[in-house]
């Protein structure tokens, strides 16, 4: 997909990515990453990621795993004093790479994302049962009663206290709408797919 | 006919048996005592919160909250649309700003909610509840129906991120917002300072990366406890979620022997305003706030 930007990556992000049209107003101060309470985390912080895009270094940037360690705290975004929209920038990106299938592989927070939106995407709300088992198990069986075991006891203190229901692993909350929304999201999909050239 | 009358958009977490139940029961409770009335916004959806970026991208999750809108605005005309939890709050307000600004993503939403026989206008405005506490009502207004007042009880008032930040209470700093602090003292609680308020709790990460995200909890608690609180207070049900039934994996991380109640604004007034321990749902603590539940009305 977009072969004729491959020599331009700034422009593709410009184009493709959630408010990547922000990019180039990066001044390189870094208090974004200053900022960011996973800062340690990140092989490449923002300013850097901005700083690679604009020197075209696209598989560096869409492989990475840096963009995955944000945790939507927004911190960045109130302190830029370019008031670059970073939290987005960095959400988009890690979608752009996630849908280009560029992201790494089993990097838990992608995995967790999409395990999430599924969640959601099934009933119109999410369930909170099925969503930990799903992050437990994602490495298997065996792993996945080794984690559930670990977190056993925070289970049932939530059972006990009424905020985790055993049952909805045979149904659950829901919207009455599902058709409706169902419908509703398949257009959305399309439409985003569209445009940014997914397949 | 109550006094105010709001949309309400309880989200994923407020539902019965879900995560933050006691929020939902203790906000139920609270506006009963504030003559507040909630009506629910029918067959609302989840708002995708943050971490539905990566898979829901742009479109779909503007979408999501695009349809909760188009829903408030047809069943419940003229109203606020109000939400408790802060990520519905951000999705929600985020959206709309998005909507508004950009006449293609509108095109685009009305497009896709169209095939569930919705539209949307963008009539409402789409508020946190501790706006409407604040601005609504105010501090002086709310401190007149304190009968039980919370004396004697230091707090942490942790505001955490997405009521905070990018959008935040107007007027309110983004480093040291002081709303939470003077609820905290117009119910007659003590409010200490300390460097943590505004810190995040990890969000999503607390699930996938906990080796990475569980020093921030650290963090927190570390702070009120070191400035003498005894129970931390939260706008927030992922805030609350993570900073209070973590605290076991924390103390095996980290050595510490951390056991501090995390309770909501909402549990607070109830108990100020004379509700009982049930009423303010103190049996959904994993720690047990035992001097609220002596406070409570028997």
């Amino acid at each position: 997909m977009s072969e004729k930007y491959h020599n331009n990556f700034l422009k593709e992000v410009e184009e493709m990515v959630e408010e990547g049209e922000w990019v180039k107003m990066c001044m390189q101060c870094g208090v974004c990453a200053g900022s960011c309470p996973l800062g340690p985390h990140w092989a490449h912080p923002p300013q850097e990621i901005f700083m690679m895009i604009r020197a075209g270094k696209r598989e560096e940037v869409l492989r990475s795993d840096s963009m995955w360690m944000c945790t939507s705290c927004y911190n960045c975004v109130v302190r830029c004093p370019r008031k670059l929209p970073i939290t987005h920038i960095m959400h988009g990106l890690a979608n752009y790479a996630h849908r280009l299938g560029l992201s790494p592989k089993n990097q838990p927070t992608q995995q967790f994302a999409t395990l999430f939106w599924n969640n959601l995407a099934q009933t119109g709300r999410v369930n909170e049962l099925k969503l930990s088992l799903g992050i437990y198990f994602k490495d298997g069986f065996a792993q996945g009663v080794k984690n559930a075991m670990a977190m056993q006891s925070v289970g049932l203190g939530m059972v006990k206290a009424k905020r985790l229901n055993p049952m909805e692993l045979f149904g659950g909350h829901g919207v009455k709408d599902k058709a409706g929304f169902h419908a509703m999201l398949k257009k959305a999909r399309e439409i985003e797919d569209r445009r940014k050239n997914f397949a | 006919m109550a006094k105010k009358t709001y949309s309400f958009y309880p989200g994923c977490s407020s539902q019965t048996k879900a995560s933050s139940d006691n929020y939902l029961k203790s906000t139920n409770s609270m506006c009963k005592y504030l003559d507040i009335e909630l009506k629910e916004i029918p067959d609302w959806n989840c708002c995708g919160a943050s971490i539905g970026y990566a898979e829901g991208g742009e479109l779909p999750r503007i979408t999501l909250s695009a349809r909760n809108m188009a829903l408030s605005e047809q069943h419940n005309p003229g109203m606020d649309l109000v939400a408790t939890c802060a990520a519905c709050w951000l999705s929600t307000r985020e959206s709309k700003e998005r909507l508004a600004h950009s006449s293609q993503t509108l095109a685009e939403a009305n497009t896709a909610l169209n095939e569930a026989g919705l539209t949307y206008k963008g009539n409402q405005a789409a508020r946190h509840m501790a706006e409407v506490l604040v601005e609504d009502f105010g501090f002086d207004e709310l401190k007149k129906g304190v009968k039980n007042p919370l004396q004697g009880i230091k707090f942490a008032g942790y505001v955490g991120c997405q009521t905070n930040r990018p959008f935040g209470l107007a007027g309110e700093s983004f480093e040291n917002p002081v709303y939470l602090d003077n609820l905290i003292e117009a119910m007659g609680g003590e409010a200490v300072p300390y460097d943590q308020k505004v810190t995040c709790c990890g969000g999503a990460l607390a699930f996938s990366e906990p080796e990475k995200s569980q020093k921030q909890i650290k963090d927190i608690i570390e702070s009120a406890y070191d400035h003498g609180a005894e129970m931390i207070v939260t706008p927030c049900p992922l805030c609350q979620a993570n900073v209070e039934i973590y605290q076991g994996e924390v103390n095996k991380r980290f050595g510490t022997k951390f056991n501090i109640p995390v309770m909501y604004y909402s549990q607070l007034i109830t108990i100020a305003y004379g509700g009982t321990a049930q009423e303010a749902a103190l049996d959904g603590q994993l720690v047990r706030a035992t001097k609220l539940e002596e406070i409570a009305k028997k």
